[in-house]
């Protein structure tokens, strides 16, 4: 993959992070950059950290070392304006959803508008269903509140939220988990599509190895509090590292065997 | 929907300054064609403005046959963007004006199909309604769920009675444990506070007792007061009170979240009853406890008493204690003690119904905690009357 040329900061440069909790340090001196208008996966085994980098970075975990920055503006030094200006430049999906269940699927969507636009009630309505209907659902699942949504419904409706004020960078926590193969099959295609159309810049957290395959530029590898390597699916495959073998060479990883063109190639 | 756009990747606004700069619309008629040309960041941040600009060009259809949109100079755009140039052309073409957006930088050509999909329909407005008939309508709602709560009562006092039936047949279907466990955390740890505030509301009755009567000088009758009032009423309704509060709302609470979690059906799913397993415990527990808090209460309440009556009344510990005897009998006890048990039985049967009730969202699990406090308050208070008649009227 030739490098692009990198005139502008990227997207996201993280620096010899370390995080704890207690004596247990979850990252260990971790650094990664992500691209921008990349969809970088980063995977690694259950427990291993993926989900509190992902927390660190957007501020909800403390570090104890190390520098985050986000579009050029490093979060330590950001003032209070800087880092809400950077907050409105990023949408994240949790994992779970996180939709406010007393609000219904249009006014989850209409939340950040609202609290950040100040738009009119027409151009909010219409905008809101517009995301709605661009993560593929119909006008008229907006009035449904968040328990009367099937899991990919949901995933969907948190989707939009997150793009709700058009940002720069989404982060996606286990967007396919809890889907079934075609469903997470039809929201990757979702993610590709959308980062396509929006120019997006993509970070997402997953375990699907389809997913992987099939939208990611490049992957990141998390094991032992470290990244142990990144880079494009194919250079993934070819990995000596042991855990890396495991992970894309196990019985599950079957079928990248069988199509082992990635798309980042 | 998966409409791929074709190999340009569009990269995020080549500037930071692209998404400052104010957008302009500006149109010329021409040989009966509308000329538009835009400029500036179409985005969200400049939404409301751009909007305003939208609506303005869309007056001009009137004197124009078709009209072309120049976006060209266009520096940046997103969905806010694309749909407003969206509803522009929308706008015209509903005037039968021949609408083409010129020269739009390919990057953005997919975001402006992909929002050409949305918001087909026409959206249905909700119809308003007057402020009269919507309090109608509330006032009629809340009487059919008068008529629907005292149903869900009666319901619940169904199943836990059908529920100890069964427990009778089978003794060792009954959940010790989880009735000792909650015996421990509604009775035992209920104490200290119980303790403390009928301490406080005997002494307070006491004080006022003596500032008032002393007038008449009827000290004596003090004692009459504090002794027949904490006994019959205030030790049972306080404590009941206390209960509601400190153990109903963690019932509903509790019994909602599991209802939430999808708990209560994996239950059912198992063929296990909740009602028996999840209800029943709860309910006996507050049933033995209430009588127990209450004798704990009324005890500490006339210690309370008697505490103020010596330190502010100057009657002596001994005089406090004779008087007490000869003004109470064990009849005014029972009465209180009588109470007890079915006082908690609603507290129960209201906290286990409201937490059943408790649909997905957080809402309403506050709503159907605060409605379960309310409603075993008001039943509590509500029965306390009743008992009243019915001991009057057995000469209690």
């Amino acid at each position: 993959m030739p490098m692009a040329a990198a005139i502008e900061s990227p997207a996201i440069r993280v620096r010899d992070l370390v995080v704890g909790f207690g004596d247990h340090i979850v990252l260990d001196h971790v650094s990664l950059e992500v691209r921008r208008g990349e969809i970088l996966g980063f995977v690694g085994g259950s427990g291993s950290g993926k989900s509190v980098l992902l927390r660190t970075i957007i501020g909800l975990l403390p570090k104890r070392q190390g520098s985050i920055e986000v579009l050029g503006v490093d979060l330590d030094r950001a003032s209070d304006a800087q880092r809400h200006a950077i907050e409105r430049r990023w949408g994240i999906l949790f994992q779970q959803g996180a939709l406010f269940s007393s609000l219904t699927a249009l006014q989850n969507v209409q939340f950040p508008m609202r609290e950040y636009l100040g738009l009119s009630g027409r151009l909010l309505r219409e905008v809101a269903l517009a995301k709605l209907e661009m993560v593929g659902l119909d006008a008229g699942d907006g009035d449904k509140l968040p328990s009367e949504l099937s899991g990919g419904m949901t995933k969907r409706v948190a989707l939009a939220r997150a793009l709700a004020l058009d940002p720069e960078i989404v982060f996606l926590d286990e967007p396919t988990s809890g889907l079934d193969p075609i469903a997470a099959e039809d929201f990757d295609e979702l993610i590709k599509t959308l980062q396509q159309t929006l120019g997006l810049t993509v970070f997402m957290v997953t375990h699907d190895l389809e997913s992987l395959n099939a939208v990611c530029d490049r992957v990141a590898a998390l094991a032992d509090g470290r990244v142990i390597a990144t880079g494009p699916m194919a250079e993934m495959l070819r990995s000596p590292h042991p855990w890396m073998n495991a992970y894309f060479q196990g019985k599950r990883a079957h079928v990248l065997a069988r199509e082992p063109s990635g798309m980042g190639t | 929907m998966c409409r791929r756009s074709g190999t340009s990747r569009p990269g995020p606004p080549t500037a930071e300054n692209a998404l400052t700069q104010t957008p302009h619309l500006t149109g010329i008629v021409r040989d009966g064609r509308l000329e538009l040309a835009a400029a500036g960041s179409w985005t969200a941040s400049h939404a409301t403005e751009l909007e305003a600009l939208v609506e303005n060009v869309s007056r001009q259809f009137m004197s124009a046959s078709s009209a072309t949109i120049d976006m060209r100079n266009v520096a940046a755009f997103d969905t806010y963007g694309a749909w407003l140039l969206e509803r522009l052309t929308r706008a015209g073409q509903v005037l039968g004006r021949d609408m083409r957006v010129l020269d739009l930088p390919s990057r953005y050509e997919g975001l402006l199909a992909e929002v050409h999909g949305t918001n087909a329909k026409p959206q249905a407005t909700p119809a308003g309604e007057s402020g009269a008939v919507l309090a109608l309508e509330a006032t009629g709602r809340s009487v059919a769920g008068l008529g629907r709560d005292l149903v869900d009562f009666v319901n619940m006092l169904g199943a836990l009675a059908e529920a100890v039936l069964r427990v009778l047949r089978r003794p060792q279907a009954f959940r010790l444990t989880s009735a000792v466990h909650h015996l421990d955390r509604v009775a035992w740890q209920a104490v200290p506070i119980i303790l403390l505030i009928t301490f406080l509301i005997g002494g307070i009755i006491s004080q006022q007792g003596f500032f008032h009567f002393r007038k008449f000088g009827a000290d004596e009758y003090v004692v009459d007061m504090v002794g027949i009032l904490v006994l019959r009423e205030i030790g049972v309704l306080i404590v009941a009170i206390m209960v509601a509060g400190r153990s109903g709302s963690s019932y509903t609470a509790e019994l909602g979240s599991m209802k939430m979690r999808e708990e209560i059906d994996a239950l059912r799913t198992m063929g296990i009853d909740p009602v028996e397993i999840l209800l029943l415990p709860r309910v006996i527990a507050l049933v033995l406890a209430l009588p127990l808090l209450t004798f704990l209460g009324s005890m500490a309440a006339l210690y309370g008493g008697g505490l103020v009556a010596w330190a502010y009344g100057g009657m002596s510990p001994d005089i406090f204690i004779a008087r007490l005897r000869e003004a109470i009998s064990v009849e005014h006890f029972e009465v209180g003690m009588i109470k007890a048990p079915f006082m908690a039985l609603a507290i129960g049967v209201v906290a286990c119904s409201e937490g059943l009730k408790v649909k997905g969202s957080a809402e309403s699990l506050g709503l159907q905690t605060t409605t379960s406090v309310v409603k075993s308050i008001f039943l509590v208070i509500v029965l306390d009357g009743l008992f009243a008649v019915f001991f009057a009227s057995i000469g209690m």
